[in-house]
């Protein structure tokens, strides 16, 4: 049972484990990639709905988990599949879910719910295989943690600094071609970002975000990258204060949740959006090249342009569907940001130049020419 | 980037007649960009030769020439448009499929777009020689580093040997430059590859062949992409085929999106089809891309690339909603897509990649039935002849609505009529009761078996060697094997195994078979309709039926933005609980409004007699629906069409037409009022052709109204008894006739007839079923057969009999279009009946009509008979009480007009005729359906009665015999044809010239032509063999025929029609390029008589071949016409008009 904070209530098939959980109900328009969002770690506390009614077809395998096991809070789809197909399958992504500890729903109009919270919101929800009373479930629903002002990275982030070397092609023998000392502060990172960052500049030290910013330019890195991760940027105080202390003394790259932190750091602020952007088909503009990409998303926050070019920073991205800031950078300060995932995993390739573009400002000294 | 200033003048290319492998798709891009450009202040000129297309409609472009799709025919436009003072500035090539495209290349060769200064806009000469060029595209692939398939390219046999032996067997081979894969095909062996390798060097235009690395087994998948001028590249839709590499994707069933492929995968497709469509150059607009991946170890290859809109990019488009060809017309005038607004969200722009929340499936179309001695395995090479799309929230529900809307007597997966499983156990409870519910739909189907050998596979339990052969050869059958495979045990495995297909969807399949045990051991859930299932397999698994879908809406998003377009499909959801509301929710997003509704029904996947034509009607019952200010609503399930473009009605619903399918609509959009009063004002059956007709009883006892001549009219007019009774009531004559419904009363009926006798079953379309018989043994042949095509029921008796008329030999066939109000709602008085047009047939009566040539206006008939034809249809249109429109076919002996069928609905041929007399029938016909009266709404459209156009309109058939091999191509009553030409001007010889130009055929003026008749016609054939050789053909003639013909002073070259004797063999002749026009009217018909293999070799060595006697005369005319024109002068030589001046003639 699947229950949300307005009342509403689906009645499905249960997968995966057992038991009750709450979360923020979202959902995500992508046809492929359910492994890498389910193993997101942005999508903690989330409980997230598949759009595409078919899941499961091609199983599961370790090549594509973004983390070390899956995230969300729980997950809807129209149809689990009764048998996967795949050359690189392991297993059945059901099991993989119960291994995992991860509860499930099936059978339920997934398109009406996505509607509905296309037309109330992300709203805060509970699945259960435990209840069946839809008045209770609601009510557990309803005393869900709200998302806004969460401060989540705590629950994903690391604790202790370590490497990170492999890159994009699995075999070892990858040289970079661009090598660099690069720290990246991780708030919940998706490992693609460190494929890339490996395959360019070698291998990558990761910290946790509650490292000081005295103690990461001890490191003296070439680059420092900020990370996607879950929860309301607004509350994760120490990292935005490192980030501070970092602004204009390193080039800084920032991704999804550390796009906003930056921006935050910089002065602007940050809101909630209505029901977000979970997809991989975010048309977004470069306004620097005038040329638009195919993006891959997941945020449920962003940060107001306009607070955002009264700190000094220049708007390089848009999105295309509903004007929202992608990304920024800024004249005098080597540093820039995107609030999409041009590491794609899932969704398309479009902007990978941003990790050129990131090596580039390493290299130069200067801001990249594409953003 | 904005639009364009700098050119003015846009030519659009479209893709000619239909045939097998280029159908109506392209007239739904072509029907696209001519509104889009034109919507842009572009002014469009269009060339395209087939008259049933909506966008030759004079108000879709600004001008439209219905001349042959040719290089020569477009110099002539480009001139034409040059002297009229308006210059042609540019040519978009893209959207007129293979054909067009291959003919704009052509003319840039020539250098005649040079000459005209026309430039080529979209995909220019170098980018589509760069895509369809094996070489160039292998070297292409190479330089982006993209995989592809081992293959060496051959111009000459030995070439190939030498090939081969890198390649290695098993291998394909695909002929360059060829339409649906035309003369490719997979070998084994050296002999099949030998033999298919010459094929393949025939076929092709550039003598070229690609020998190719096996795939077969492998997993295909399509990608759909667009390019800007600014290099946006999106992906708009992945497809994935059901059916593994081996079958033309024509030919497969298709699923989108792709179901098994990880991201990781996806992505690398998506990024190979990105560098492709780069490295190949294709500056703005759409391209398929296709691949192949090694199901065991991932590896992705790129088989091939169109630089173009195609089948698959129209699917792609009514699959997501995003409208390919609209949008690549707007990028070949310089807009970039993030310009472009997406229609159905309105507030998105068009540089996004849709996604969808539902499952699409879409089914080919195949008529095997009409060519008795055709392979039926599927192969690289094109059969199907349409395609049946369907939309499901899930794969299973896609997978039943897209059987049930191939209109094959199949109601979904099984448990239905054509189920054997069922049968063999419906016999062995020697039960004869059935579910009313299904008694009810299946009388009322009278389509085609889905497998025509389906007989050869025996009773139930099918053997294993039987079913184990039917799984491992690709045919239009085999996803009901593989059910039939689940109902014996066997496991996914063993079918994967033999098919090849991915398990995910055996699985699908598998699951469907367990629902159905599952209903079958009473244990039913409300999973079923989910599934896909009809009410009336429910009812055959005595489950509870009745239930009724929601709409879902196809956004392009996934419900991300609010969809502004009323694009719908049905499914079967379950509903939520809301708290505080003790029903539950269910939601459907259908707004019904309170506009009064007029619900057009299409005519389904299209096939041989029910094509275009029909979507054209419909398509216009819709606009003029709109127009008397009623809101249309569409319902059709052919991905292909206009009808199904989300702009051409106020609703869409891309739905089988099924009983079932159709009334949940009606009923929904009715809205709260009930069935009386409520705001269906009516349901149009009579223009999407036999399909919707087969629905209007149902529908009608439902208490759906039923716009425009009652089904009881129609019904009337098809039972024979009742018609004879009609005739009698009226002093019209019908040729003598009777009514069988065994051997023994056929037998007796043309006894008293006497022979020959045409016979057929009932209720049929495209004269399926029907033949002569010129004595008693072919009509015990025949009989035999006849139970097979005519409807049936379980206990094996005809439910519809056999019907026998007397064969007018040497008859003139005519065919009366008119449109009549006597059967009209509206409360006027002045009731009245106008011909639409009389049209001649050049072949006698006995060839189907669909496959005659014919003429408008007549064009030996006298006036006399013609007012007698006029008088009768009158006498029949208000006897019948029609209300819309009506055909009547004549058959005109020593000047005595017969009756030989009336259809009160619109007919093939009212497209044609609405081109040569520049009036839209289907709309004035749709507005005296809704009750205007018939005098004012021909007033306001300025059509006269049987108006005789000053012009000559020439409608000729095309065939599809190239891509069955050894078929015979002589025609009857059966009709083969797939598509038309219309050929257009001022005298008979050169419109009928036009016209076999636009088939393909050029008449020679000069050179060797072979004359060879039957001895009947004999006699009759001198003046034509007098005719060629005054004209300067040297004559070769067979043993009779020279014998006559020297009789009466003509020489002749003998040939020998076998190799036995001294005299060349005529084979021969033809396949060395000797003779260049063929004249023979048969003695032997089928491919095993001499005659058939030889008349088959010509056919494909596309030598024109003309088969009888009507034909020869209007040929040699012809050549007439084409000699004194060419003596005028080069530009002289059947000079091009449009249309627009044809209807008011220019002041020069």
């Amino acid at each position: 049972m699947l229950a949300l904070e307005d009342g509403t209530v689906f009645v499905g098939g249960a997968f995966g484990a057992t038991g009750t959980q709450s979360g923020e109900v979202v959902f995500n328009t992508s046809l492929t990639g359910y492994q890498e969002i389910l193993t997101d770690p942005s999508y903690c506390r989330q409980i997230v709905t598949m759009t595409s009614p078919h899941i499961g077809n091609y199983g599961v395998n370790t090549e594509d988990e973004e983390s070390a096991r899956p995230q969300v809070a729980g997950f809807v789809a129209r149809q689990i599949a009764g048998r996967y197909s795949n050359h690189r399958a392991e297993g059945g992504l059901g099991e993989y879910l119960q291994r995992h500890g991860v509860i499930g729903i099936e059978g339920i109009d997934t398109r009406a719910l996505t509607k509905l919270l296309r037309v109330e919101g992300s709203m805060r929800g509970l699945i259960t295989t435990e209840h069946d009373d839809p008045a209770q479930c609601v009510k557990l629903a309803r005393e869900a943690a709200p998302m806004e002002g969460a401060d989540l990275v705590s629950e994903v982030a690391p604790t202790e600094t370590s490497t990170w070397s492999t890159g994009l092609s699995a075999d070892t023998g990858d040289q970079p071609s661009a090598p660099h000392r690069v720290v990246a502060i991780d708030c919940g990172m998706k490992r693609n970002i460190l494929r890339h960052l490996v395959t360019r500049s070698g291998p990558v030290t990761v910290v946790p975000p509650t490292l000081s910013a005295d103690a990461i330019l001890h490191l003296r890195p070439d680059g420092v990258f900020v990370s996607n991760g879950p929860g309301d940027p607004s509350a994760v105080h120490a990292t935005i204060e490192t980030l501070r202390g970092l602004v204009g003394r390193v080039p800084i790259f920032g991704i999804c949740l550390g796009h906003q932190m930056l921006a935050l750091a910089l002065g602007a602020s940050s809101f909630k959006m209505k029901f977000g952007h979970r997809g991989a088909n975010q048309p977004v503009r470069n306004e620097i090249t005038g040329r638009v990409e195919i993006t891959s998303q997941n945020h449920g926050f962003a940060i107001d342009p306009q607070s955002l070019e009264r700190s000094g920073a220049i708007v390089t991205h848009v999105n295309l569907n509903d004007q929202t800031l992608e990304g920024f950078s800024h004249p005098d300060k080597l540093l820039f940001a995107v609030q999409y995932h041009p590491e794609a995993s899932p969704g398309p390739h479009d902007a990978t130049y941003l990790f050129d573009s990131f090596c580039e400002m390493m290299s130069t000294g200067r801001s990249a020419h594409t953003v | 980037m904005p639009k364009r200033t700098d050119m003015q003048n846009i030519l659009i290319i479209g893709s000619g007649p239909i045939v097998i492998g280029q159908g109506c798709e392209f007239d739904y891009s072509g029907t696209q960009a001519c509104k889009a450009l034109r919507e842009e202040g572009y002014r469009v000129v269009l060339l395209n030769s087939n008259p049933a297309t909506i966008m030759t409609d004079p108000e879709l472009a600004d001008r439209t020439y219905i001349e042959p799709i040719t290089p020569e025919f477009i110099a002539k436009v480009l001139h034409q448009e040059k002297r009229l003072g308006q210059p042609i500035d540019a040519l978009l090539p893209t959207l007129g499929g293979q054909t067009g495209l291959n003919c704009a290349v052509r003319v840039a060769e020539l250098g005649i777009l040079d000459e005209y200064g026309v430039e080529m806009i979209g995909a220019d000469r170098e980018v589509i020689h760069r895509a369809e060029d094996r070489t160039e595209f292998k070297r292409a692939m190479e330089r982006i580093g993209a995989d592809v398939p081992r293959s060496e390219i051959a111009h000459t046999w030995d070439e190939a040997r030498r090939a081969v032996d890198r390649v290695h067997l098993p291998c394909v081979i695909r002929p360059g430059y060829t339409l649906g894969g035309e003369g490719g095909g997979f070998a084994r062996t050296m002999e099949e590859f030998e033999t298919i390798v010459n094929r393949g060097l025939a076929a092709s235009p550039v003598d070229e062949v690609l020998i190719e690395e096996d795939l077969c087994g492998w997993k295909e998948f399509e990608l759909e992409v667009m390019r800007d001028r600014a290099d946006n590249v999106v992906i708009i839709c992945s497809i994935e085929n059901f059916d593994p590499m081996g079958v033309h994707t024509g030919d497969s069933i298709t699923v989108a999106p792709a179901q098994t492929l990880t991201d990781k995968e996806y992505q690398r497709m998506r990024d190979s089809a990105i560098a492709i469509i780069r490295e190949i150059g294709v500056e703005t607009g759409g391209s398929n891309i296709q691949f192949g991946v090694d199901p065991c170890t991932g590896r992705q290859v790129v088989i091939e690339m169109n630089p173009r809109v195609s089948r698959s990019s129209a699917l792609a488009s009514k699959a997501t909603g995003y409208p390919i060809a609209k949008i690549a017309a707007k990028l070949a005038v310089g807009y970039t897509l993030d310009e472009i607004p997406n229609d159905i969200t309105q507030k998105t722009p068009a540089s996004f990649e849709p996604t969808i929340d539902y499952c699409v499936v879409k089914i080919p179309r195949w008529t095997f039935e009409k060519f008795a001695d055709a392979d039926e395995t599927l192969t690289t090479q094109m059969k199907s002849v349409g395609e049946g799309m369907a939309i499901g929230r899930t794969f299973k529900e896609a997978f039943q609505k897209a059987i049930r809307s191939m209109e094959i007597k199949r109601f979904g997966y099984g448990l239905d009529a054509n189920d054997k499983w069922l049968a063999a156990r419906r016999q062995s409870r020697d039960s004869v009761e059935h579910a009313s519910g299904e008694a009810r739909f299946t009388a009322t189907s009278t389509e085609a078996p889905p497998d025509t050998q389906e007989e050869h596979a025996g009773e139930w339990p099918i053997p294993d060697e039987v079913l184990r052969d039917k799984l491992t050869n690709p045919c239009q059958g085999r996803p009901y094997y593989i059910r039939y495979a689940f109902k014996m045990d066997w496991t996914v495995e063993k079918v994967h195994a033999l098919t090849g297909i991915d398990p995910w969807f055996l699985e699908n399949l598998h699951e469907l078979v367990e629902c159905e045990n599952a209903l079958l051991a009473g244990e039913y859930s409300g999973e079923l309709k989910s599934a896909g299932y009809s009410d009336v397999q429910i009812a055959a698994g005595r489950g509870a039926v009745g239930a009724r879908p929601v709409y879902k809406l196809v956004d392009t998003c996934a419900g991300e933005f609010e969809a502004e377009t009323p694009y719908y499909y049905s499914s079967h959801e379950g509903g939520m609980i809301r708290l505080g509301d003790p029903v539950p929710y269910v939601d459907d997003e259908i707004r019904v409004g309170d506009k009064e509704k007029v619900i057009v029904l299409g005519g389904g996947p299209n096939r041989i007699g029910q094509g275009i034509e029909f979507d054209y009607c419909c398509c216009h019952a819709s606009f003029a629906a709109r127009e008397s200010g009623f809101e249309s609503v569409m319902i059709n399930s052919n991905p292909e069409t206009v009808s199904t473009d989300y702009d051409t009605s106020d609703k869409l619903f891309f739905e089988p037409l099924t009983h079932e399918d159709v009334f949940n609509i009606c009923d929904r959009l009715n809205g709260d009022a009930g069935q009386d009063g409520g705001l269906v004002k009516g349901v149009i059956v009579q223009f999407g052709g036999q399909t919707p007709l087969n629905l209007a009883q149902g529908l009608k006892d439902a208490g759906v109204p039923i716009l425009g001549t009652s089904p009881e009219s129609i019904h009337e007019a098809e039972d024979r008894e009742a018609f004879q009774q009609i005739l009698r009531e009226l002093s019209l004559l019908q040729p003598p006739n009777g009514i069988a419904f065994n051997l023994d009363g056929a037998v007796e009926v043309a006894e008293r007839v006497g022979y020959p006798v045409l016979v057929r079953p009932s209720y049929v379309l495209g004269g399926r079923g029907m033949e002569k018989c010129n004595n008693e043994a072919d009509l015990t042949a025949y009989m035999s057969e006849a139970v097979k095509a005519s409807d049936r029921n379980y206990t094996g008796r005809c439910e519809h009999p056999v019907l026998i008329d007397k064969f007018l030999i040497d008859a003139i066939e005519v065919d009366v279009d008119a449109v009549a109000d006597f059967g009209s709602p509206g409360d006027h008085t002045d009731r009245d009946c106008m011909i639409c047009g009389v049209m001649e047939h050049i072949e006698e009566a006995g060839v189907h009509s669909g496959d005659s040539t014919s003429v408008l206006p007549p064009y030996s008939l006298g006036d006399l008979v013609v007012e007698d034809m006029r008088r009768s249809t009158r006498k029949l249109a208000e006897r019948l009480n029609v209300c819309g429109l009506m055909n009547i076919q004549f058959a005109v002996l020593n000047r005595t007009v017969y009756v030989i069928e009336v259809n009160p609905r619109a007919s093939r041929t009212v497209p044609f005729v609405s081109k040569a007399t520049g009036v839209p029938w289907a709309r004035v016909a749709t507005r005296v359906m809704l009750g205007e009266p018939l005098r004012g709404v021909a007033d306001s459209y300025g059509a006269v009665c049987g108006m005789r156009p000053a012009h000559v309109s020439i409608k000729a058939p095309v065939f599809p015999f190239t891509k069955f091999p050894g078929v015979d191509v002589i025609l009857g009553p059966e009709m083969r044809s797939t598509g038309e030409v219309m050929g257009i001007d001022r005298s008979f010889g050169r419109a009928f010239a036009k016209a076999q130009i636009g088939c393909g055929l050029s008449l020679p003026t000069v050179g060797n032509a072979l004359v060879s008749v039957n001895d009947p016609d004999k006699p009759r054939v001198v003046p034509i063999a007098r005719d060629l050789r005054d004209m300067g053909f040297s004559i070769y003639s067979t043993t009779g025929t020279k014998r006559v013909l020297e009789q009466a002073g003509i020489r002749a070259t003998l040939v020998s029609k076998s190799t036995e004797t001294g005299a060349p063999f005529l084979k021969d002749l033809i396949l060395d390029g000797t003779l260049d026009l063929l004249v023979n009217t048969p003695i032997h018909t089928g491919s095993a008589s001499d005659e058939g293999r030889w008349r088959a070799a010509a056919t494909m060595r596309r030598v024109p071949l003309i088969t009888t006697l009507a034909g020869a005369r209007a040929a040699v005319e012809a050549i007439r016409s084409m000699k004194q024109d060419a003596e005028v002068g080069p530009t002289g030589a059947l000079g091009v008009r449009a249309l627009q001046d044809y209807i008011t003639p220019p002041n020069d």
